[in-house]
């Protein structure tokens, strides 16, 4: 969730404010910071960051599970821009992008060459020598994951 | 009030919102975009990174491919409109050239397919403006408004940063409003809440597909990011043992009901490290912020174990919305039309999920189509009605039936998301379910459309809520109706496919629903294909 707008680099210029699609941030009075009036509506998408020219936001990852939530750990402090390439840093921030695809399905090959890794050994442990994994008795799903984005 | 006037009003501001609108803008047409968030930001499109279906003109190519898709369909698509949206894919994404920074394909071509979210709608957003369109953000619309003779012409909502409302009166009106995820987290999807499909429904339109609406996607249990890292995940359960999860193309159900056994015995975990190698030098490029959900925690996505959810997805990944009768995406309301999310996806994709290639295409192409039919319709029949004879539509949670009061909009929130997002109710669909699930969705929908009402900025989250409630009282009841299985929909008390049932099925109607099948073949007069 959005954690701070950092009033030391916050021009008060209000960007943020348009920029959230969930209508977190209200403006601030005169040209202080925006406020975070509806924390509760933060999606953790980042996007405000993104679209603050002056590094000013640093968006929280909070929820349950591993790790330690951080609050304005310097070194990240304007590292998402950067990685996005809209710091100016890069003429071709998308020099990469083309590898989704190929490193998606890849992922699913190695997936699927465990899953059938396991099985076999599992048929063998077994002795049945017969095939496949049916499960449960359902019409064989062919639902196709296919999604070279995500 | 503020007053609005286009000859196209476009509903939303994601990828079909932006192609409807820029495909509306070259016919000349004056083009007004309302969104409920910031067009650049807001919807699925933005923080992701869609994929198209692309595949070059050639004939032998798209034949294969069009093949390839409808085998898994299962009845439900139309070839004929598979062509035609990878043909408008293949000649509109070039378009973009002056807006987005499109680099190298790693064989010395342009990678055109897949575009990355922010500067994706960032650049059919300039695209769009460079043509004459004017977008309004932050410009949610509550309802539509009809005219005397039963056509839409125009919408009424509420500009929540200038604190005031509006109305406008439009030639034609397109809903590209997204699917709806039912607030289950799914990164992008807060404001998709199926808004579209009630202020149509209210209109008098139909919807269709809403049966295929099971659809996950994994991530980190504390925040909804893109899935790529993770196709290569390994899983274990509660007690630690790793589990063998069924992967590979054609294989989400067992995927997800291997999973889903292990969800209900307690927290699942999974590593990276058997992600393709490559992964860890351009991830950060390639999905920034999905590394940003480890690193702000301290985490090394790839060295540690952690803690994974599945996200629902609803409609967004599932195939069901408006139904649309002609090749321009018109609903069987004059003057209303729907694009991307908002509509059906059965032409495309049939029974399984487009979520990788054909739902982005659809976005795209249906935006084009919708902007150039609405854009027709409102040349030819001016705005009809003057301003004052329009009337507002909109009922539960602006106009309740009853005497407004109190209502517990986060209970009803929830019931609707755990009505049908919950694994064990979608994975494995029953009558008895089924039915249980549609007397919890009809009590709040009972409650809903009686008592709800919000003014004001407070009338755009009312109106989520009705939206989310009608939303699965529709998906279920569909569900309960198909008694089949067949692609996503699976009914444990009928295993088998019908192949009587072999056709699209027509949801409508608010307080009392109505299904029937859809016996009709696409019409093709209505509106007309580019080219
Ligand atoms: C994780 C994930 C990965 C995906 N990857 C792929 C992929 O690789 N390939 C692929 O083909 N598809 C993919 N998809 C699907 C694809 O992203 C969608 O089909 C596409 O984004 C739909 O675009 P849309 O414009 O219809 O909806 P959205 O982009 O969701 O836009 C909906 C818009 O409607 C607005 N809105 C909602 N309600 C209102 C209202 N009441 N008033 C005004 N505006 C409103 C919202 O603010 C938003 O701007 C993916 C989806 C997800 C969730
Ligand atoms: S965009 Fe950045 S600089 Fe502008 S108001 Fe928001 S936080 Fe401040
Ligand atoms: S992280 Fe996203 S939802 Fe949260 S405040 Fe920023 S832009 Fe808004």
């Amino acid at each position: 969730m959005i954690e701070d707008i950092l009033s030391e680099r916050c021009t008060g210029c209000n960007a943020c404010v348009v920029a959230c699609p969930d209508h977190v941030l209200d403006p601030g009075v005169a040209d202080g910071p925006p406020v975070i009036a509806r924390v509760e509506q933060c999606q953790t998408c980042f996007l405000c960051e993104l679209h603050c020219a002056h590094d000013a936001i640093y968006v929280a990852v909070e929820g349950p599970g591993a790790g330690t939530t951080l609050h304005h750990p310097e070194a990240l402090i304007g590292r998402l821009r950067h990685d996005y390439g809209w710091d100016g840093s890069t003429s071709d921030p998308l020099r990469d992008f083309w590898q989704l695809g190929p490193l998606l399905r890849e992922g699913l090959e190695i997936s699927a060459a465990r899953h059938a890794r396991r099985q076999t050994r599992a048929l063998k442990e077994a002795g049945t020598g017969q095939e496949g994994d049916d499960a449960a008795g359902y019409p064989p799903a062919k639902a196709v994951t296919d999604d070279p984005t995500a | 009030m503020k007053a609005i006037d286009a000859d196209v009003l476009v509903v939303g501001g994601g990828m079909a919102a932006g192609w409807a609108a820029i495909s509306a803008a070259k016919t000349g047409a004056s083009v007004v975009v309302v969104d409920k968030g910031f067009m650049g930001t807001s919807g699925v499109t933005a923080p992701a990174g869609p994929n198209h279906w692309w595949v070059p003109p050639d004939t032998a190519q798209r034949e294969a491919a069009i093949r390839r898709r409808l085998e898994t369909a299962f009845g439900l698509a139309d070839p004929e409109w598979m062509e035609r949206i990878i043909d408008i894919t293949w000649r509109s994404i070039p378009e973009l050239d002056p807006y987005y920074p499109f680099s190298g394909d790693g064989k010395g071509g342009l990678f055109r397919s897949g575009l990355r979210g922010p500067e994706y709608v960032r650049a059919l957003r300039r695209y769009a403006t460079d043509l004459g369109v004017r977008v309004l953000d932050h410009h949610p619309v509550l309802e539509l408004l009809g005219r005397r003779d039963g056509s839409v012409g125009g919408a009424g909502g509420y500009d929540r940063l200038g604190g005031v409302s509006w109305r406008a009166r439009a030639g034609a009106v397109i809903l590209a409003t997204g699917g709806c995820g039912f607030r289950s987290g799914l990164i992008g999807s807060y404001s998709n809440t199926g808004d579209g499909y009630l202020m149509g429904v209210e209109a008098g339109a139909d919807l269709s597909g809403m049966e295929f609406c099971v659809s996950y996607s994994i991530s980190p249990a504390w925040l909804s990011t893109r899935t790529l890292p993770y196709t290569g995940a390994r899983y274990y359960d509660a007690s630690g043992a790793e589990i063998d999860v069924p992967a590979g193309a054609n294989r989400t159900r067992e995927h997800l009901l291997v999973l889903a056994d292990a969800f209900r015995a307690g927290p699942v975990h999974a590593d990276l490290h058997e992600a393709p190698k490559a992964l860890r030098g351009v991830v950060r490029q390639i999905q920034p912020a999905t590394v940003a959900a480890f690193e702000r925690r301290g985490l090394d996505m790839f060295r540690d174990r952690f803690e994974v959810k599945l996200f629902g997805e609803g409609t967004i990944r599932g195939t069901g919305g408006l139904r649309i009768v002609d090749t321009g995406c018109a609903t069987s309301v004059p003057g209303l039309f729907a694009a991307g999310d908002a509509a059906t996806r059965e032409h495309i994709a049939g029974a399984t999920s487009g979520g990788g290639a054909q739902n982005a295409a659809w976005a795209l192409s249906s935006g084009v189509l919708s902007g150039q039919a609405a854009a027709a319709l409102a040349r030819r029949q001016g705005k009809g009605a003057p301003d004052a004879a329009l009337e507002p539509l909109g009922r539960a949670g602006l106009r309740p039936a009853g005497g407004s009061r109190a209502v517990d909009r986060k209970a009803l929130q929830k019931a609707a998301g755990d009505e049908i997002l919950d694994l064990d109710k979608a994975l494995r669909r029953r009558a008895d379910g089924l039915e249980a699930s549609a007397r919890t969705l009809e009590d709040g929908w009972t409650e809903i459309s009686q008592h709800l009402r919000g003014d004001g900025r407070d009338a755009v989250a009312a109106r989520e809520t009705a939206a989310m409630v009608a939303t699965a009282r529709w998906c279920n009841a569909a569900a309960l109706a198909r008694t089949e299985s067949r692609g996503m929909h699976v009914r444990e008390d009928f295993p088998r496919t019908d192949p009587r049932l072999a056709c699209r099925q027509i949801v409508g109607g608010l307080d009392r629903i109505r299904i029937r099948p859809d016996g009709a073949r696409q019409e093709k007069t209505g509106g007309k294909t580019i080219g």
